[in-house]
């Protein structure tokens, strides 16, 4: 039921991207927010909840709750940092819609920033988890010594998808084509040439069955989200978007204890968030998941509902997630061609906001009006889902 | 393609666990030639890895020694590691594997081809000491 507290977002901004060295990972939040701000009208002075996770350890650090409140100059009664990995940002739009509707806070501000490829460069994914002769505490210490990648975790899961459904290699690179073709419509993405299907089972094997091209970019960037009121959104800039529905669940941290390799926490998430939103899967307009790896919208779509699990494959074949098809995915280009500062969430939503807006331009949704974010952290591990409209509940 | 010698070169050069008050006797055990897991005396769950309670009751596990016979749950074939020493080693199999017992554990699979690897491979666990602890590892199991 819509009310004067309903939980709308007002405000989108993205920093520079995707390769930005003249930004640190502190003034790429600092630059989001203030496009998010000068996006919504809200005045700084406004904002009275935070919530930001950092990915990178950046040469200039306060990159962490407290020290970014300060830095910034936010004076909240309302903060959270949940660092669940790149999913941190659904997370936190589900405890800011529950925070705003509650009145602990009226106006919150959600930030994110990296300089991953400038500082580190496209180490991510192939570095392992523990270089050298460290030792290792706690529940790491199970997989340390193996010298396993943080693809090979997600590789693993896409081995056992193919051993249980069938889903095939070409199934896969089907996902990293399509938002390709996304890219190609977004002058911000890092790659915009067309790929094929055989371009991305040619290129390189780096984690038996993901390829190169299977795999997310590495690149800067950053997001901020501004959320309030119903009430206070209609003196702002920009039309409200509706925070419909919140969900997120876990399965597990670390990937050896996944319970289920071929399915994520996206079913409870989901089924708290499609609930919540009184909405079904077929409602849905356009998608924004985290394209981490192929294998990673793969189950989600399977998870979230909008196939039956196994039938993915066949799914993303279909054709149903370009543009003009039933639910276009990633229509920013995604982390698989756009951008991928080691965190992917925040943009999820900021894509999400741009369609329902009908701000998308030339990947525009014809009159999209209910818009899905997903993301995953960790190692398909904790999994939040966000359900937004363009109309009030 | 690694070999099981490679592998037992390279363990020294590994990063290597932190032992704990829970973890210090799987170690420990595996230095032995052992493989641990954990049930819960209370309501039977089998867990790995070891913890200070049953994830499913909360009550304290107990320790149980493994068959050293498990089944590849699945895997992975890493073939770009910029680590040390992983870097040489590759391309090396990262497998999840099901103990007979039940619980998963991750580990490499050695001494055959990365391309011998599939999914519900029957593998049997050995361990290499160093450091006075012991890291197990599993090989194809001999049907012979």
């Amino acid at each position: 039921m819509s009310s004067s507290r309903t939980p709308v977002i007002v405000g989108i901004g993205l920093s520079d991207g995707p390769v930005a060295p003249h930004l640190d990972a502190v003034q790429h939040h600092v630059v989001a927010m203030r496009r998010a701000l000068d996006d919504s009208g809200v005045r700084k002075a406004d904002i009275d909840g935070y919530c930001c996770a950092g990915a990178s350890k950046s040469s200039s650090d306060p990159d962490d709750l407290a020290p970014m409140a300060e830095y910034l100059g936010i004076d909240h009664r309302w903060l959270d940092g949940t660092m669940v990995g790149g999913s941190s940002f659904e997370f936190f739009a589900q405890h800011a819609a529950g925070a705003i509707r509650d009145g602990l806070c009226d106006t919150v501000l959600m930030t994110y920033g990296s300089d991953l490829l400038s500082r580190q460069g496209r180490t991510l994914g192939s570095k392992g988890h523990f270089g050298g002769s460290a030792r290792v505490p706690g529940p790491a210490q199970y997989e340390a010594p193996y010298g396993n990648v943080l693809i090979g975790a997600y590789a693993m899961a896409a081995q056992r998808h193919i051993h249980e459904y069938g889903t095939t290699h070409e199934q896969l690179a089907e996902v990293a084509v399509g938002v390709r073709e996304h890219a190609a419509l977004n002058p911000g993405a890092l790659y915009r040439d067309p790929i094929t299907v055989d371009d991305v089972v040619s290129s390189r094997m780096i984690a038996d069955p993901l390829h190169k091209l299977d795999c997310c970019v590495i690149s800067d960037g950053g997001g901020a989200v501004v959320m309030t009121t119903a009430e206070r959104a209609r003196d702002l800039r920009q039309p409200p978007v509706y925070v419909l529905g919140t969900g997120g669940a876990q399965t597990h941290w670390q990937i050896s204890e996944m319970p289920d390799f071929t399915t994520t926490a996206a079913v409870p998430a989901a089924a708290a968030a499609f609930r919540q939103a009184g909405v079904t899967p077929s409602d849905i307009d356009t998608v924004q998941l985290y394209d981490s790896f192929t294998i990673t919208v793969l189950m989600l779509l399977e998870d979230l509902g909008f196939c039956p699990k196994g039938e993915g494959g066949r799914f993303v074949e279909s054709g149903a997630l370009r543009l003009g098809g039933t639910l276009p995915l990633n229509t920013d280009g995604g982390g698989l061609s756009c951008t991928h500062p080691g965190m992917r969430g925040i943009f999820l939503l900021v894509e999400a906001v741009r369609q329902l807006r009908g701000q998308a331009g030339a990947a525009q949704v014809p009159d999209a009006a209910l818009a899905l974010a997903c993301g995953s952290g960790g190692w398909l591990s904790c999994i939040g889902t966000t359900i937004l409209g363009r109309d009030g509940p | 393609m690694s070999t099981a010698d490679d592998i037992a070169a390279s363990v020294g050069q590994r990063p290597l666990p932190l032992p704990d008050n829970v973890s210090a006797p799987y170690w420990e055990a595996a230095a032995r030639g052992e493989v641990l897991y954990q049930e819960c005396p209370a309501c039977g769950q089998r867990q790995f890895y070891p913890r200070a309670l049953c994830t499913a009751c909360a009550a304290e596990p107990q320790w149980r020694t493994a068959s050293g016979r498990g089944t590849v749950h699945t895997f992975t074939v890493v073939r770009q590691n910029w680590a040390e020493p992983f870097r040489e080693l590759a391309p090396y199999v990262v497998a999840i594997v099901e103990l007979e017992e039940g619980p998963r554990m991750m580990s490499n699979v050695t001494g055959c081809a990365p391309e011998a690897v599939h999914i519900g491979m029957p593998v049997e666990a050995y361990t290499i000491a160093v450091d006075g602890l012991g890291v197990p590892f599993w090989r194809p199991a001999d049907t012979g």
